[in-house]
C-alpha cells in the first residue's frame, strides 16, 4: 500500500531504458522470424504475402540436412572431449598444487576470451605440421579444445559449492577415492555438468571462427550457411535461422530448468568473470 | 514522559504473515530502550520501520511532533548500527565515518575533527586509515557505532550489534555501550534476543512476542512483577504454579498460600515464583522473620543438584510429581526429602497470554 | 585428503591436452611468423624479422589495426551503456521477475551469431527493413546507402552481439553488492542517486572491467561482422589475417599479425588483472 522500493525516483526512466535495450536485442530476431514467412523475401516493409514456401524449400534441401548431421556429431563429440577434460581441469585447479598451476589456469581459460581466429589458426598450423588432413575430425578437435574453458569454468563453480565434508565422510566410511568420486563428487556436480554440456553443445553448433580454418571436405551447418550467404541472399536462410532460433530456445529452457534446480542465477554469470580474474576463482 | 519517538498502532504484514500487530510504544528522550524478543517476534521489523527500510501497513510513527514514517530513510534523523556492521569495503575507516557528514554537506573544515572525535569516543583513533576488511569483528562494530553517532542523530538504532562477538568481548562492549549512551545522552533503541543483555543495559525493556508487546517496564519491574507467564519464563528463570483460587487462598500441587489483598475471585490462576525466592529450611538464622503473615512451607524430594558457583540449582519433586526449581546459596551435597519455604507475596499472579 | 594417484589422474590429461593443442600450436604460430613465403607459394623456414617489419612499415596494416581498435572501443562503450543500466535494472528494480528478465537477456546470446549478423544485413540493406520502414513513414524518399557496408553497420551489429557479454559480469557484480550497504548509505543520509554513485557503482567496477575486456578483445578479433555488413570500408584486422591464409596466401605474415594479436590480448588481460586487484576490496 504505502511501500516504496529502494530505488524509486529514476526507476521509471530506468524501466523505459531497459525496455529499449530489450527491443534492440530482439529486433533482428523478430525481423528474421517474421520475414521467414514473407513471400517477397527479405525486402520491403511491411511484409506481405505470408507463405510457408521457404520452409518447404528448407525441408527439401539435402545439403542442409547432411551438414546439420555433421554439426550434430561434431557437437556431441566436442561435448564429450570438453566435459571430460574440463572436469579434470576443474578438479586439478580446485585440489592439486603443481608448479605452473597459475600458468595452466590462464592457458586453459584463454580460448574463452581470445578471438576464435587465433585458436583456429594455431590449430591449423599444428595439423599441417603433423601432416593431418583437414576434416570433421580436425574441426571436432578444435571445438573440443576451444570449449574446455567453458566446461572448466562451469564445473569449477559447481565444485566451490560442493561440501568437502561429504567426501571426507565417504572416505571415513571406507570408500576409496574412486568410489568417492563416482558416488559423491559426480552426483553433486550433476547440474554443472549438464549445464556445461548444453552450453557447449549449443556453442559448438554455432561455432564458426575456429571451424573456418579447420574445415575439410565436409561442412558444418554454420559454414554451409556461410558459403550460401557469400553467394547471395536467399530467404531460405531466414527459415533456417528461425528453426535454429526455436531449437536454441528449447535448449535454453531445458538448461534453465536444470540451472534453477537449487542454484542462484548469478552463479553462471559469476563464473565467467571470476575465471578471468584468476586467483579469486 | 518526555516522549521523543511515538509509535502509534503500527502493523506490518509480510506475505500474509502478521509480523507486527498494532504496536504502540512511546520512547523517552535520552533513554536506553531495549526491544527484546525471540526470533520471529518482529523486533527487527520494528527497528527497520523506525529506520525507514520498511513501511507500516497501518499506524503512524512520530518523532518530536513530526510525522516520521512518511519520510524516506535518508531524510530521517535516525541512524542505524547494523548487525553485520555494513561498513563500506571500498572506503577507509575515516571515510566510512565521514560518509554521513559528506553526503549531508557538513562544512569540509569541520569533518576531520568530528571524525576524530567519534573515533576517540569508541577508542579506535589509531585505526583511522585502515581498511575495514583488516579489522576484527569487535573493531568493525566500533567503527559502525562511530559512523552512526558522528551524525548526532536524535535516535540511534542498534540491531543486535553484539551478537557476533564472543562472550567476554560482549560483556565488555555492553559496559562501554552503556557508558557511551550516558555520555552522549542520545536515545538508544537496542534490539536483542538476549534477556540478560537487555536487563544489563536498559532503562526500559519492551518485550515483544509474535508481533505483540507483552510488557514494557524497567528491568527490575519486569523481573519482579512480570505481567504474563511468558514474560516470567522469558526473563530469568521461574516456576509457574497453576493454582486454584478460592476464598483468598491459592492451592497448587498440594501447597496453599494466602494471596495478597481481599479477592473474591475463584477459579484457576497462574503464579510465577522465582527459584531464588524458595529457601531451604535451616539455611538462615532462626531469628529472621519472613514479612507478611509467615512463610509458606512445603516438603519436597530433591531430584537433582546443579553446582553453579555461588549458588546451587535444585530440582525438587512435589507430592503430585510436579517439579519446582529452587536456587539456594551453595551447599554441600543434598539428597532425600527436605523442607522449603517461600513468602506468599513472592508468588506473583500472572496472566496467561493468548497462544498464537 | 587426495592421493597422489588421484591428483595425477586429474592433472595430467588436461595438462597434456593443453600442451599439445594450445601451447604447441601457439609456439608453431610464433615460429611461422619468422618464416617467409617464396614466390612459388611455398613456406620457407628463413627465420627473419621481415614480417614484423612489414607490419610496421606498410601503413595499411596499422591503419586497419587502428580502425579495428576504434571500432572495438566504440562497441565496448556502447555495449557498456546498454548493458550497465540493464544490469542495474534487473538487480535493483526488477525484484519479482528477475529470473525471467535474466533469461530474456541470455536468449539472444544463444541464437547463432551468423544468424544475427545476417539479420542486421537484411535490416540495414538498401532494400531492407529499416529503409523500407523509413520510406513507408515518408521520413526518407530513397534508400540510405550508409546503413549497410560501413563501419557503422559493423559497430551496430557487434554492439548487438556483445551487449549480453557486458551485461553478464556487471549483473554478477551488482548482485554481489550487499544490500545492507545500500541501506547503510541511505541511513547515513545519501539519496538513492548518491548511494548509487558512491557505493554501488564503485563496487560494481570489477564487473564493468570484465565486461569491457570481453567486448573489446572479442570485437577486435572479429572477422564475421565485417564480412557480412562491413563492406570495403569496414574491414578489420582479422579479415586481413583471413585473406592471408586464403587467397593472398602469406601464412607467415598472417601468423605475425595473429601472434601480435595474441600478445596484445595477453598483455591487456595482464593489465586488467592488475587493475582488478587494486579495485577489489574484500
Amino acid at each position: 500500500m504505502r511501500s516504496r522500493s529502494v530505488a524509486s525516483p529514476g526507476s521509471r526512466w530506468l524501466s523505459a531504458y531497459a525496455a529499449l535495450v530489450y527491443a534492440f536485442l530482439y529486433l533482428p530476431i523478430v525481423v528474421l522470424a517474421v520475414y521467414s514467412f514473407n513471400a517477397g523475401g527479405v525486402g520491403g516493409f511491411p511484409p506481405r504475402n505470408l507463405t510457408l514456401s521457404w520452409y518447404r524449400l528448407l525441408f527439401q534441401d539435402d545439403a542442409i540436412w547432411s551438414t546439420l548431421l555433421n554439426s550434430f556429431i561434431v557437437a556431441l563429440v566436442a561435448v564429450a572431449i570438453s566435459i571430460i577434460l574440463g572436469l579434470m581441469a576443474a578438479l586439478a585447479l580446485d585440489r592439486v598444487n603443481f608448479p605452473g598451476k597459475a600458468l595452466f589456469r590462464r592457458i586453459v581459460l584463454l580460448p574463452l576470451i581470445l578471438p576464435g581466429i587465433i585458436t583456429g589458426l594455431s590449430l591449423l598450423m599444428l595439423f599441417v605440421a603433423a601432416g593431418m588432413k583437414l576434416s570433421l575430425v580436425t574441426i571436432t578437435l578444435g571445438h573440443g579444445t576451444a570449449l574446455i574453458s567453458v566446461a572448466t569454468t562451469e564445473i569449477f563453480a559447481g565444485l566451490q559449492k560442493l561440501d568437502r565434508a561429504q567426501e571426507e565422510a565417504s572416505l571415513d566410511l571406507g570408500a576409496n577415492q574412486l568410489t568417492t568420486f563416482w558416488r559423491i563428487t559426480l552426483p553433486n556436480l550433476r547440474v554443472s555438468l549438464i549445464a556445461a554440456a548444453l552450453l557447449i553443445f549449443t556453442l559448438s553448433l554455432d561455432e564458426i571462427a575456429v571451424s573456418f580454418f579447420l574445415i575439410g571436405r565436409n561442412n558444418t551447418l554454420p559454414l554451409e550457411i556461410w558459403s550460401r550467404l557469400r553467394r547471395g541472399i536467399t530467404p531460405e536462410i531466414n527459415a533456417i535461422s528461425t528453426v535454429i532460433l526455436l531449437f536454441s530456445i528449447i535448449l535454453i529452457l531445458v538448461w534453465y530448468r536444470l540451472r534453477t534446480h537449487g542454484e542462484n542465477i548469478d552463479e553462471n554469470a559469476a563464473a565467467l568473470p571470476t575465471a578471468i580474474q584468476g586467483d579469486r576463482a | 514522559m518526555n516522549s521523543l519517538l511515538s509509535i502509534r498502532n503500527v502493523a506490518k504484514k509480510f506475505q500474509n504473515r502478521e509480523v507486527l500487530r498494532g504496536i504502540s510504544l512511546d520512547v523517552a528522550s535520552g533513554e536506553f530502550l531495549t526491544i527484546l524478543g525471540e526470533s520471529g517476534s518482529g523486533k527487527t521489523t520494528l527497528l527497520r520501520l523506525i529506520a525507514g527500510f520498511e513501511q507500516p501497513d497501518s499506524g503512524e510513527i512520530w518523532m518530536a511532533d513530526e510525522r516520521l514514517d512518511t519520510l524516506p530513510p535518508h531524510r530521517r534523523h535516525v541512524n542505524t548500527v547494523f548487525q553485520s556492521y555494513a561498513l563500506f569495503p571500498h572506503l577507509s575507516v575515516f571515510e566510512n565515518i565521514a560518509y554521513g557528514l559528506r553526503v549531508q554537506h557538513v562544512a569540509k573544515a569541520e569533518i576531520p575533527s568530528r571524525v576524530e572525535q567519534a573515533l576517540a569516543m569508541v577508542k579506535m583513533a589509531e585505526f583511522e586509515h585502515s581498511a575495514p576488511s583488516r579489522l576484527s569483528g569487535g573493531q568493525q562494530q566500533r567503527v559502525a557505532l562511530a559512523r552512526a553517532l558522528v551524525n548526532r542523530p536524535q535516535v540511534l538504532l542498534l540491531d543486535e550489534p553484539l551478537s557476533a562477538l564472543d562472550a567476554n568481548l560482549r560483556r565488555q562492549m555492553q559496559i562501554e555501550l552503556k557508558l557511551l549512551q550516558r555520555e552522549v545522552g542520545i536515545t538508544f533503541i537496542f534490539v536483542t534476543h538476549d534477556q540478560e543483555e537487555a536487563m544489563a543495559l536498559s532503562d526500559r525493556i519492551a518485550l515483544l512476542r509474535a508481533g505483540d508487546l507483552e510488557q514494557v517496564a524497567s528491568p527490575r519491574e519486569i523481573y519482579v512483577r512480570p505481567a504474563t507467564a511468558y514474560t516470567a519464563k522469558f526473563i530469568g528463570q521461574t516456576n509457574l504454579l497453576r493454582a486454584q483460587v478460592s476464598g483468598g487462598v491459592a492451592t497448587a500441587s498440594g501447597i496453599s498460600w494466602r494471596i495478597a489483598g481481599t479477592s473474591s475471585e475463584s477459579g484457576a490462576a497462574t503464579f510465577s515464583l522465582r527459584p531464588e525466592c524458595i529457601r531451604l529450611l535451616g539455611q538462615f538464622a532462626p531469628g529472621v522473620r519472613m514479612a507478611d503473615g509467615g512463610p509458606v512451607r512445603f516438603r519436597a524430594q530433591i531430584k537433582t543438584q546443579t553446582f553453579g558457583g555461588a549458588t546451587d540449582l535444585l530440582e525438587v519433586a512435589l507430592s503430585d510429581e510436579s517439579s519446582l526449581r529452587v536456587r539456594i546459596p551453595s551447599h554441600g551435597s543434598l539428597q532425600g526429602e527436605a523442607e522449603f519455604e517461600f513468602a506468599a507475596a513472592d508468588a506473583v499472579s500472572v496472566r496467561e497470554s493468548e497462544p498464537n | 585428503m587426495y592421493t597422489r594417484a588421484y591428483k595425477a589422474t586429474v592433472a595430467i590429461p588436461p595438462l597434456l591436452w593443453v600442451t599439445i593443442f594450445l601451447l604447441i600450436p601457439y609456439a608453431i604460430l610464433f615460429c611461422y611468423s619468422f618464416w617467409q613465403v617464396s614466390p612459388l607459394q611455398v613456406i620457407v623456414h628463413a627465420w627473419t624479422f621481415d614480417n614484423y617489419r612489414e607490419l610496421v612499415r606498410n601503413p595499411i596494416y596499422l591503419q586497419v589495426l587502428f580502425r579495428s581498435m576504434r571500432i572495438a572501443g566504440a562497441v565496448t562503450i556502447l555495449a557498456l551503456l546498454l548493458g550497465y543500466p540493464l544490469a542495474y535494472f534487473l538487480s535493483f528494480c526488477a525484484t519479482r521477475r528477475k529470473d525471467l528478465f535474466y533469461q530474456l537477456v541470455i536468449i539472444p546470446l544463444w541464437v547463432s551469431y551468423l544468424v544475427r549478423g545476417y539479420a542486421w544485413k537484411t535490416i540495414l540493406g538498401s532494400d531492407g527493413v529499416l529503409n523500407g520502414f523509413l520510406q513507408y513513414l515518408h521520413i526518407t524518399s530513397h534508400p540510405v546507402e550508409f546503413f549497410l557496408y560501413s563501419p557503422f553497420a559493423v559497430i551496430l551489429t557487434l554492439t548487438h552481439i556483445y551487449t549480453p557479454f557486458t551485461f553478464l559480469p556487471i549483473f554478477a557484480s551488482l548482485e554481489h553488492v550487499p544490500r545492507n550497504l545500500v541501506e547503510a548509505s541511505q541511513d547515513l543520509g545519501a539519496s538513492p542517486f548518491r548511494t548509487f554513485w558512491r557505493v554501488v557503482f564503485p563496487l560494481s567496477l570489477p564487473g564493468v572491467l570484465a565486461g569491457a575486456t570481453f567486448a573489446f578483445v572479442l570485437t577486435l578479433g572479429d572477422f564475421l561482422a565485417p564480412l557480412l555488413v562491413g563492406g570495403p570500408s569496414g574491414i578489420m584486422i582479422s579479415n586481413i589475417v583471413v585473406s592471408l591464409f586464403g587467397a593472398a596466401y602469406n601464412w607467415p605474415l598472417g601468423a605475425a599479425i595473429s601472434f601480435g594479436m595474441l600478445v596484445l590480448v595477453v598483455t591487456l588481460l595482464f593489465l586488467v588483472e592488475r587493475v582488478e586487484k587494486k579495485l577489489s576490496f574484500s
